[in-house]
């Protein structure tokens, strides 16, 4: 980890707030979607962001795309502080992080044939202006992607939805980008096809050493494709460690109990488990639990935890746990 | 043990501008009382068509039941009245649905729906229903019930929608239930819960369950035998302990490969099935898993394999079986 990391989140923070009336809008709560967050990326790494949904991953990710004003906290990516950047730096910036979302369905337009998805991006950058060499680069990329290039003729309807989500690969990489987040990628896929575009992600990883942020609920994918996760709950980062060390020694009582909670597709070894089951359900973020966001739902809370907010420590080189009674 | 459902060459189609649609196309199967089966296949397999078959709740026009039997203690559920059929549903067989809102009726409090489900079916007065609604929304892990039941249901959560489901289905003392894909909305720590409740009601009652789902996690914890489904019909059918350890089918092991899983070397390599499922508008000739097939012969394009047994409880539909084994007992 001594090269200088690709991009870096400090201390970041979004709190939405949350208005009612129609005529005269009143803020009567804020939701603190996410609040203290900081970790860091590797060129060529794939950091993985798992947590039940709710918990801030997408809006995590949409605040290093600059799709939302983060309220704090600072977005560091090639160096350089994304919100002191002016539109024409941020542009620049913009089209080295890109995005893939979980529903191809609803993020391609319908209206446009495949060739154009992928082409439009390099035309609104001024990439490839000439239409004959935008329309090479869309059928190679189609290629990439594991698509015949005749796709590019196609609308988004014609296609599966594994096709649709290669489609939507294929426009991500349409600008070269360093860094994808990829938002529940692979989650509305069935797993034989899901399993061509894991495939199809860690060879584009390989080929083009791309960093990826990988957000996503189905922890076995993830400890499959990650390098590292960070674990979420209620907007707060409770654990972050390498994938090893995360799913052999997981230390915080939430990612044991994520953990326990994955049924293992062998029936013997299921036989041999304790399932046990954490009670109750994530509370309102927009009226969290005091102190440690996690002390109702936690087998070891002691009172001090619903006063005080656990900080993050480094318990082993790279492993960080926000708990003290680990 | 006896038998409780015998679905025997299940046929069942819709009309659609692109053609006729065959979702489920001869299948058969059986529930023994009080055991787990559960289904597993990928989207578009005929999974809930052949579920809803059973309940006959196929929207027609456009679907149709066109051949088959489904027999449920002995009685042959296609040739039921409207009426006796109306009784059973609901009462002997219930079913959870994924989207429990599309199952709740949203103008209607949680308590009204389960209380008249129950004057219906068990015959209670309003008062002895209301008792037992109490009772149920308790023993399905729902805090300050007498509270919930006046509640609708866009008020809960959908792990707790979920639990209401739950206790509609067991109010009436069904014999069996037919959940499809109960838990693919929730989290996962929410899942494991919902889980766990139905596999304990179902042992204390009894209930005969089927489950439907495409986690092949999910059927590994709970289910007792399983059916693996493709393009409309049963590929392989037999124990968990059949189908994960010693599958017979090139598609069930194409499925168990495709998975990444936890207990394995971080690593490893997925191998994906390459194409995709076949449209079922065309007429497939042959073996429809062919197309996708490393162990497809000349033969597979022409003849339709039948399901077969391979072993005791064990049935697969595929010529190439025996190479199949042959393989995977060298490679182990
Ligand atoms: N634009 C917004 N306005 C208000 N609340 C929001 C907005 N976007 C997200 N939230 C809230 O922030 C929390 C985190 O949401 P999200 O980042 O989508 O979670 P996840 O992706 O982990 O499921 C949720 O409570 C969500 O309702
Ligand atoms: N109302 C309908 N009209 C036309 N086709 C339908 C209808 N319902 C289901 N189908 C088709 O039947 C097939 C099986 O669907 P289904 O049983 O829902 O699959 P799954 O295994 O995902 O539950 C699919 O090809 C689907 O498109
Ligand atoms: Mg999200
Ligand atoms: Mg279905």
């Amino acid at each position: 980890m001594s090269a200088a990391p690709l991009l870096q989140v400090k201390n970041l923070k979004m709190h939405f707030p949350v208005t009612e009336g129609v005529m005269v809008r009143k803020v009567v709560a804020t939701v603190k979607a996410v609040d203290d967050v900081s970790f860091s990326l590797q060129p060529g790494e794939t950091l993985g962001l798992v947590g039940e949904s709710g918990c801030g991953k997408t809006t995590t990710g949409r605040c290093i795309l600059q799709l939302e004003k983060p309220t704090a906290g600072e977005i560091i990516f090639e160096g350089e502080d994304l919100a002191k950047l002016d539109r024409k730096g941020l542009v620049a910036k913009r089209a080295r992080m890109q995005v893939i979302f979980q529903d191809p369905y609803s993020s391609l337009n319908p209206r446009m044939k495949v060739g154009s998805i992928i082409g439009e991006p390099m035309k609104v950058h001024g990439i490839l202006p000439d239409r004959k060499q935008r329309q090479e680069r869309v059928a190679e990329l189609l290629s990439v992607c594991g698509l015949n290039p005749k796709f590019m003729d196609r609308y988004p309807h014609e296609m599966s939805g594994g096709q649709r989500q290669r489609v939507g690969i294929a426009r991500a990489l349409a600008l070269n980008p360093q860094f994808i987040v990829c938002d529940e990628a692979v989650s509305a896929l069935d797993v034989s096809i899901q399993a061509q575009v894991i495939n199809l992600l860690e060879d584009l990883r390989d080929k083009f050493n791309l960093s990826y942020l990988f957000i996503a609920h189905d922890l076995s994918v993830v400890r499959h494709l990650c390098h590292r996760v960070a674990v979420m709950y209620l907007g707060k980062l409770v654990e972050l460690a390498d994938s090893d060390e995360l799913f052999e020694h997981p230390k915080h009582p939430y990612t044991k109990a994520l953990l326990e909670a994955v049924p293992i597709p062998d029936p013997t070894i299921e036989k041999g488990r304790v399932h046990r089951i954490m009670q109750g359900e994530v509370p309102s973020p927009m009226n969290p639990p005091s102190g440690c966001v996690f002390h109702p739902r936690c087998p070891i809370a002691v009172d001090s935890c619903k006063r005080e907010v656990p900080q993050s420590r480094e318990l082993r080189p790279g492993h960080w746990v926000a708990c003290p009674r680990v | 043990m006896a038998t409780l459902l015998e679905v025997k060459d299940l046929r069942t189609q819709f009309e659609t501008s692109a053609g006729t649609v065959r979702a489920v196309d001869g299948v058969s199967y059986t529930v023994e009382e009080g055991e787990t089966v559960g289904i597993v296949g990928e989207s578009g397999c005929g999974k809930s068509v052949g579920a809803l078959s059973v309940l006959r709740l196929i929207p027609d026009p456009p679907g149709r039941v066109v051949g088959g039997s489904i027999h449920f203690r002995g009685e042959d559920l296609l040739a039921m009245s409207d009426e006796k059929l109306h009784s059973v549903r609901g009462g002997q067989i219930a079913m959870v649905f994924q989207e429990p809102m599309t199952s709740l009726n949203p103008v209607l409090t949680i308590g009204l729906q389960l209380c008249e489900t129950m004057e219906f079916h068990l015959k209670l007065t309003p008062e002895q229903a209301r008792l037992r609604a109490v009772e149920l929304l308790g023993m399905v892990g729902i805090s300050e019930p007498e509270r919930r039941l006046d509640q609708y249901p866009h008020h809960l959560s959908g792990g707790m929608r979920q639990r209401v489901m739950i206790a509609l289905a067991v109010s009436c003392k069904p014999k069996l239930i037919i959940a499809d894909e109960p838990t693919t909305a929730l989290d996962v720590t929410i899942q494991a819960q919902i889980l766990e409740l139905m596999k304990n009601l179902t042992k204390r009652f009894g209930v005969a369950l089927v489950v439907i789902t495409h986690n092949l996690g999910v059927v590994a914890r709970y289910a007792d035998r399983v059916n693996v489904m493709y393009a409309g019909r049963i590929v392989e059918s037999g124990t968990a302990a059949d189908i994960y350890h010693r599958p017979m089918h090139p598609y069930t092991l194409g499925l168990l490969r495709s998975v990444p899983r936890m207990d394995r070397p971080r690593g490893e390599k997925l191998i994906p099935i390459d194409g995709q499922p076949p449209d079922l508008t065309r007429e497939i000739v042959g073996c429809a898993y062919r197309p996708r097939c490393s162990f497809a012969t000349e033969r597979c394009a022409r003849e339709d394999p039948a399901l077969e047994a391979v072993g005791h409880g064990h049935r697969s539909a595929c010529f190439e079986k025996d190479r199949l084994a042959q393989l995977l007992k060298v490679a182990s």
